[in-house]
């Protein structure tokens, strides 16, 4: 990482204006679009959303060309333009044709991905924006921070201080005034402008027709009163059908801004009666700039399913800390750093891609059901094979599946934890176990693993075998979460073996980007784990869950390893995470609680990848419920805690304050023990905990419920 | 029905529309009789069936010749509106011709008549009966022009109309 990204990002990390702004925002977001989805199925909206824009997706072309004909067929003008620069020509010659002097524009995404007004304005063009934010933004001479509120990161004061500056000395930072102010400014340029610009939130292919959705009512008078429109269109927004507007219109308002519709909504076909009387002249560029390409790239094409309505930012942990500027381009957060690994080449994508922690948040809200998280780790992992992986990477993976060997270099580094850490070797172990991070205690190392107290576990005689996937944390740092599964699943009447060829389930190199150390690792862990024949096999680390149910699925598709899908198939299909597994045995009656004490209060933490992969957040509750625990549950239950592999070793100036707010609504809940499933998260949040001299325990599952049992 | 302009009723107020509801057309005129000469300034009605039938009311500043001089010289702009979608509290229009547009951007209020007979349930139902080869320009409104584009305070009025006042008569031609 560069020390100018380091740099943007701590100074994001500083303005306190941003992460208060941001951070009230994210709160009041998660709840009005809650309220703006009531009454509805959000998943089977998204569903339709999905189908329409795929659809579209799988034939941009033909669909481009039936627009084409139906809206020339209107009397419309469309130009398809390949290029930014071919927009921008075109734009130019249309605008000296027709002599403008001055353009409005209302919002578009397209045209800032392609830096439209600063090539007007060095022909002598005035353009000015008339979206308030865009016009602020503008004025400022920055760019957009965020896809639908381009100016959240300034404070009324910010506004004031620019309208001052750019346009008339002595605006007061009262927002009434000032949006009094835009509205009066702005109504001249309106009024004597020459050619409106607009974007398109929607394009019909079988009508010709444009979706244009606003809340000041900006793009109305954009498309009313100047002589000439021009519409600049990114091809993603082409939709096959007029029907096909409905659930894009549907999931839009409601989950950009929580509306049930936004204030405006134009439906365009064909040119508009001019106010001279005349149709008036109308163009529509439907721009390429790589979109093709991306409906080409099988992993690609679903990033062509956006609507921009960037809930993806709004839910974002990362985002929410250091806004929109860390990004370094026009699109932002986690949809912005697929998007600009596209309209800016790979490599520009590098550092950013990097902000991502997987924590799934946005895929639960996108309205695309696009894979976010999923492919940002395709950007990484194509950029790692493109410059190939670092050596000391490569050496820490090998080292990685020598178990002994790994755990004794670990645990000489947790004895000794100052001279490894200096040596700069611990500090890129992929278990990130290591180091100097100033803001949570160490785990220790346990004495011995795991894999070796297993040996003198006596078990009971039992009528079924469970095969035990305990992973790095629980192997090396937490063993007795271990030995509390075993005696969990003993006394349902199931014996518990551990393979000792189970190796790293993988994910620190697929999170790396390392695809074929991650297969390498698939293949030793499914040979070893379905060795002996088991009826289940269980994991208490949904990190390694999800490695062994879907990771190493998808590890051998991305690397087309055909023949390695079907035992992947066949270890997925009998894989479960703990808290799954044990609720069904409760729930067939072999497994009971003690009943009639009380188990004091915890609140529950939801990992990332036990929530929103596995899907499972009401059995650890229900489970914890049942064993007499008062479950009182903290705001943001699910927002991640800071914890994701190397990245709390690689951020840790953004790791920390994710953390810190964790532990704050944790604390504010009163309870005595915080519970979750995850021993990665239990390291993160009973560091955290300790550091604060908290008294409140952390605790896996496992552990707070073996107490429990009957 | 009844439901539903009472749904279209509650979701309208819930985003800042001012509606009120009139038995007889008549009605709806003497509101206008009122409410124009306070609102002040000059008002400009664009033609629409319910003016067509209600001839040219007699009200002082109210004009009927719609241009964008005019509107932008204008207090308050008057249209009738084609439909409504309950669900949303959307008034929907056909606003291919010009003046229905001027009227509804630049005045400072906008009237919207709606004949209550026109109310449908959902965005679904409006594109399942509205197609593009009969309305060149689709307009939906729901509730005066806002912003939260600073510090996300909500904010009225920003290009649009600051006040969205509905008219909901019944019987009247549409
Ligand atoms: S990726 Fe999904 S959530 Fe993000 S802006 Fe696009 S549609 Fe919205
Ligand atoms: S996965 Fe989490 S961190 Fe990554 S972009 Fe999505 S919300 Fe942000």
């Amino acid at each position: 990482m560069r020390a100018a990204f380091k740099d943007s990002i701590h100074q994001a990390l500083a303005d306190p204006d941003l992460r208060g702004a941001l951070g009230r925002f994210s709160v009041a977001y998660k709840a009005s679009r809650e309220r703006a989805y009531a009454g509805l199925d959000f998943e089977a909206v998204r569903d339709r959303v999905r189908d329409v824009k795929a659809h579209a997706a799988s034939r941009l072309d033909e669909l481009a060309a039936a627009f084409q004909a139906n809206a020339e067929a209107r009397g419309v003008k469309v130009f398809r333009a390949q290029s930014p620069a071919e927009v921008k020509a075109y734009v130019s010659a249309l605008a000296r044709e027709r002599g403008v002097r001055t353009i409005v524009k209302s919002k578009s995404m397209a045209t800032e991905e392609i830096h439209l007004n600063a090539h007007l304005e060095a022909e002598g063009i005035q353009v000015f924006e008339t979206d308030l934010g865009e016009w602020i933004i503008q004025l400022a001479h920055q760019r957009p921070s965020h896809m639908v509120m381009p100016a959240i990161h300034l404070t009324k004061e910010d506004v004031a201080e620019v309208f001052s500056r750019e346009v008339e000395p002595g605006q007061a930072p009262d927002i009434p005034a000032l949006v009094a102010f835009a509205r009066d400014r702005l109504r001249g340029r309106f009024l004597e402008a020459d050619m409106g610009i607009t974007g398109a939130n929607i394009a019909v292919a079988e009508t010709g027709s444009l979706v244009l959705v606003t809340n000041e009512g900006n793009a109305r008078l954009v498309t009313t009163l100047p002589r000439v429109h021009v519409a600049i269109v990114g091809i993603e927004k082409l939709v096959a059908s007029f029907q096909d507007i409905e659930p894009i219109l549907t999931a839009l308002p409601r989950n950009a801004t929580g509306q049930l519709m936004t204030s405006y909504v134009s439906i365009l076909t064909g040119p508009l009666q001019s106010t001279e009387g005349g149709p008036r002249e109308t163009h529509v560029i439907l721009m390429d700039n790589r979109r093709s390409e991306m409906a080409a790239d099988p992993r690609f094409r679903e990033a062509l399913q956006c609507i921009r309505c960037a809930s993806c930012l709004n839910v974002c942990p990362i985002y929410r800390l250091v806004g929109g500027h860390v990004f370094g381009k026009v699109y932002t957060g986690g949809i912005g750093t697929i998007l600009t690994a596209w309209f800016d080449g790979l490599q520009a994508s590098d550092e950013i891609q990097g902000l991502c922690i997987q924590c799934g948040a946005c895929k639960d809200v996108c309205p695309g059901r696009i894979d976010i998280p999923g492919l940002i780790l395709e950007v990484r992992r194509r950029l790692v094979a493109k410059r190939g992986q670092p050596l000391v990477q490569k050496a820490i993976f090998a080292l990685v599946n020598n178990r002994r060997l790994f755990h004794t270099m670990l645990r000489a580094a947790s004895l000794a934890q100052k001279p490894f850490a200096k040596n700069g070797f611990i500090r890129h172990l992929p278990l990130f176990l290591s180091d100097m991070t100033d803001f949570r205690s160490l785990p220790a190392i346990a004495e011995e693993p795991l894999r070796d107290r297993f040996r003198r576990l006596v078990q009971p005689p039992c009528r079924e075998k469970a095969v035990f996937y305990s992973g790095c944390l629980i192997d090396f740092s937490y063993p007795e979460m271990g030995e509390a599964v075993v005696r969990i699943l003993n006394k349902a009447g199931i014996e518990v073996l551990f393979p000792e060829g189970q190796t790293c389930c993988g994910a620190p190199a697929r999170y790396a980007g390392a695809y074929e150390t991650a297969a390498g690792n698939a293949r030793d862990n499914i040979k070893a784990l379905l060795a002996d024949g088991p009826d289940y096999v269980v994991s208490a680390c949904p990190t390694c869950t999800v490695a062994l149910k879907e990771d190493f699925i998808a590890t051998f598709r991305s690397l087309g390893m055909e023949e390695d899908l079907e035992p992947a198939r066949r270890l997925a299909a009998r894989t479960f995470d703990f808290s799954t597994l044990v609720k069904r045995l409760v729930d067939e009656g072999r497994l009971s609680f003690k009943e009639g004490q009380e188990a004091g209060i915890s609140t529950y933490h939801d990992s990332c990848h036990l929530k929103r992969t596995l899907g499972a957040q009401a059995a650890p509750r229900e489970l914890l419920a049942r064993a007499g625990v008062e479950v009182r549950e903290m705001a943001e239950c699910d927002t991640c805690c800071g914890m994701a592999g190397s990245y709390s070793v690689k951020l840790p100036e953004i790791s920390a304050p994710i953390l810190e707010r964790k532990l704050d609504n944790i604390q504010a809940t009163g309870a005595d023990r915080v519970v979750m499933d995850c021993p990665g998260c239990v390291m993160q949040i009973r560091g955290g905990l300790d550091k604060l001299g908290s008294p409140i325990r952390a605790e896996h599952t496992a552990v707070r419920l073996e107490e429990r049992l009957r | 029905m009844c439901n539903l302009s009472g749904l279209f009723r509650e979701r309208a107020g819930a985003v800042s529309a001012e509606v009120h509801a009139f038995g007889r057309a008549q009605e709806a005129l003497a509101f206008l009789g009122d409410f124009l000469p306070r609102e002040g300034g000059t008002s400009l009605w664009a033609p629409g069936p319910f003016l067509q039938a209600a001839g040219r009311p007699r009200i002082p500043g109210l004009a009927f010749d719609v241009t964008r001089e005019a509107a932008a010289a204008a207090q308050v702009g008057i249209s009738q509106m084609d439909w409504a979608i309950a669900a949303t509290g959307t008034l929907v229009q056909d606003a291919t011709t010009v003046e229905q547009r001027l009227v509804s951007t630049l005045p400072r209020t906008h009237v919207a008549i709606l004949g209550t007979g026109r109310i449908l349930p959902d965005l679904a139902s409006l594109l399942s009966i509205v197609h593009p080869d009969r309305a060149a320009c689709l307009s939906m409104i729901t509730g005066p022009s806002r912003t939260a584009d600073i510090e996300r305070v909500l904010t009225i009025g920003v290009h649009g109309p600051a006040r969205l006042v509905v008219l909901l008569v019944e019987g009247i031609p549409s």
